[in-house]
């Protein structure tokens, strides 16, 4: 019997081809739409989660300063005695790198490239998650001294120096030449947007002495060891540098420490909140689909009407109409479904790739908006069938 | 089955329609016994109840009061579902409207009842044509009700009503839609089912022409019935 219902069912969506389409549009539409936009804003959050882990995790930075903007007082900057301090009073504290920041031009034969200087200890790389390409870092008699190395990042390499090899030639930095030591990998973009890889590093005392002319440091990394509760480090942090600094008690800091967890929570957070506003959006086709789904199937319960009276008086029995309108729904949503997900996985991928962001396959947005549009086109399209069959067949061959 | 029991006994039949104040009575007791083989016109002006009548005998339709016998069994106290089974194993019904499916070949709206009945494809196929071979319509299984005239649909509709071999055949004006050329083709196609393959037969009409075919001419007036005699039948 199921067999035959089967069979009634597939000439019924034969002979309705136009009602058909457009039930399977509706789906389509609504299905596609929101894996779309839940997948690309997927992609973001996780591009956005992968350029937050390039900036190396469980790290504290100390800067000068308590906010910005006007009435802000210049705190002064820290110095290498901080450093020290830090080093032998925090525990907890697996590297400690100070860090002093300039620009400059760099130039190399006909090329010249306006970059960040980085002064700062060799840890900084392995700190800032750094991975050194070709060379090497820093050594410490060239730490100790001052010696005027560089590692320089890749974008400063394509500027300068194009398809040459880089590591071995020397470059001028302002007044002074420089030998490039080492290469770094490519990080690509920051999470605020800015390129990484436009940055040349150098020892700390090569840029104080020969850029900055000061002995100041601009911000101390401190990565957190990894059996420390980051919360407890920071605290004891902050306590060293009110002593150190001389704060008063009800003063407030001059100094900042930030938590690179809590910038990441922030700006995951943000991303997270545009994927649901697209989701919103998306769910918003969804339902204007569902509900053109709902118009295809109640404009044509007068004729379906008439049609399950003919059915009736022939002979067929309630419950063997219900089944076959039953199937006709579930076999128009599913193929509806299973086309929206095809679309939406296409679109995705393209858009993806437009958009620079990865494409990540999210199984419960699939299964919940195929579930959903299904389930309208299977009630919408099963109840009006139901009232029908329950009338007498003479009532429903006489419906207008 | 003994001579002495009909195939279909109606006995003090009644069916109101409405409540109150609208309440209209449209059959006030009918009483009525058909033998096997029978060729019966049913006749009144509108409004009289045969076509009430007509529905309650093809089980489309329940009646108020009143007992319904077919083949001994009591139909009144069936389910939903028996009665459909019982359209579906003893009863061709013809209607005014043709109703056939729209956008369904002939073969196809043919097939259908057997499509019920759980029949195989290939002895679905054979008597669909078959069917549709003896109303005449051999070479266009595959036409839709759109492309078929008035008179070609009506012989689809009964070759659907034919096509499981039913014991009684119900035609509701089955000429109504249909010019004088037409209805006389359609009363002769009935009429030979009736001599041939010895289905009883009846068959509603306010056309005289049409009735002169019936053998028995029942006629209803004011939800009763007031005459009922036998003639010869012109088929």
């Amino acid at each position: 019997m199921l067999w035959n219902t089967l069979l009634l069912a597939m000439r019924a969506i034969r002979r309705n081809l136009l009602r058909s389409f457009l039930t399977i549009l509706g789906v389509v539409i609504g299905v596609a739409a929101v894996i779309t936009m839940v997948t690309l804003g997927n992609g973001a959050t996780r591009s956005v989660s992968d350029q937050i882990a390039s900036m190396g995790s469980s790290q504290l930075m100390l800067r000068p300063g308590q906010r910005f903007g006007p009435g802000a007082e210049a705190a002064p900057n820290f110095r290498l005695a901080d450093v020290e301090a830090i080093r032998h009073q925090l525990s907890g504290a697996a590297a400690v790198v100070p860090v002093v920041s300039a620009s400059a031009t760099a130039v190399y034969q006909a090329n010249n490239w306006s970059t960040s200087v980085t002064g700062t200890s060799n840890d900084y790389f392995a700190a800032a998650n750094w991975v050194i390409a070709t060379g090497r870092g820093f050594t410490e008699a060239e730490e100790r001294a001052g010696k005027a190395v560089c590692v320089i990042g890749n974008t400063l390499r394509d500027k300068l120096f194009g398809q040459q090899p880089a590591v071995g030639a020397e470059i001028r930095i302002k007044q002074f030449a420089c030998e490039v030591i080492g290469q770094l990998k490519a990080k690509g973009q920051s999470a605020m947007g800015s390129d990484q890889d436009d940055i040349v590093v150098m020892p700390l005392r090569t840029v104080q002495r020969r850029l900055a002319g000061t002995v100041d440091v601009n911000l101390i990394m401190v990565s957190v060891a990894a059996h420390a509760s980051i919360d407890e480090v920071k605290t004891q942090f902050e306590s060293l540098m009110r002593e150190r600094r001389k704060i008063g008690e009800g003063e407030d800091d001059n100094f900042r420490v930030m938590d690179t967890r809590q910038i990441a929570e922030t700006l995951t957070g943000t991303t997270r909140i545009l994927t649901m506003l697209l989701g919103a959006v998306a769910a918003v086709s969804l339902l204007v689909g569902g509900i053109g789904i709902m118009n295809i199937m109640l404009v044509s319960v007068t004729e379906r009407t008439r049609e399950i009276g003919i059915r009736l008086a022939i002979g067929a029995l309630e419950h063997e109409v219900l089944l076959q309108f039953l199937i006709e729904a579930v076999v128009l949503s599913s193929l509806g479904g299973a086309i929206g997900i095809a679309l939406a996985t296409a679109a995705s991928m393209a858009l993806a790739g437009v958009m620079n962001v990865p494409y990540l396959f999210d199984p419960a947005i699939n299964l919940l908006s195929f579930v959903f549009s299904a389930a309208i086109g299977v009630i919408f399209g099963y109840f009006p069938a139901r009232r029908a069959a329950r009338l007498d067949p003479i009532e429903a061959l006489r419906h207008e | 089955m003994s001579a002495a029991t009909p195939l279909i006994r109606l006995t003090a039949i009644t069916k109101t329609y409405g409540r109150g104040q609208a309440e209209f009575q449209a059959l006030k007791g009918i009483d009525l016994a058909i033998a096997e083989g029978e060729f019966i016109a049913v006749m009144g002006p509108s409004g009289s109840g045969k076509s009430t009548a007509m529905n309650i005998l093809g089980c489309l339709d329940t009646p108020t009061s009143g007992s319904y016998e077919f083949q001994g069994v009591h139909v009144e106290h069936l389910s939903r579902d028996a009665r459909a089974l019982l359209r579906r194993h003893f009863l061709g019904f013809v209607f005014q409207g043709f109703n056939l499916l729209s956008r369904t070949t002939a073969l196809e709206n043919v097939e259908l009842p057997l499509i019920y009945r759980g029949a195989p494809a290939a002895t679905r196929h054979a008597a669909a044509h078959a069917a549709l071979d003896q109303v005449g319509l051999a070479g266009w299984e595959h036409h839709t009700p759109a492309e078929l005239s008035g008179g070609q649909q009506q012989r689809v509709a009964i070759a659907r009503a034919i096509v499981t071999g039913p014991k009684v055949l119900l035609a509701d004006e089955p000429t109504g839609n249909l010019d004088t050329h037409n209805s006389q083709e359609i009363m002769e196609l009935i009429a030979t089912l009736n001599r041939d393959r010895g289905i009883t037969v009846l068959i509603v009409t306010h056309e005289p022409d049409m009735a002169a075919y019936a053998r028995r001419v029942v006629r209803f007036v004011d939800g009763r019935v007031a005459s009922d005699h036998r003639q010869e039948g012109a088929g």
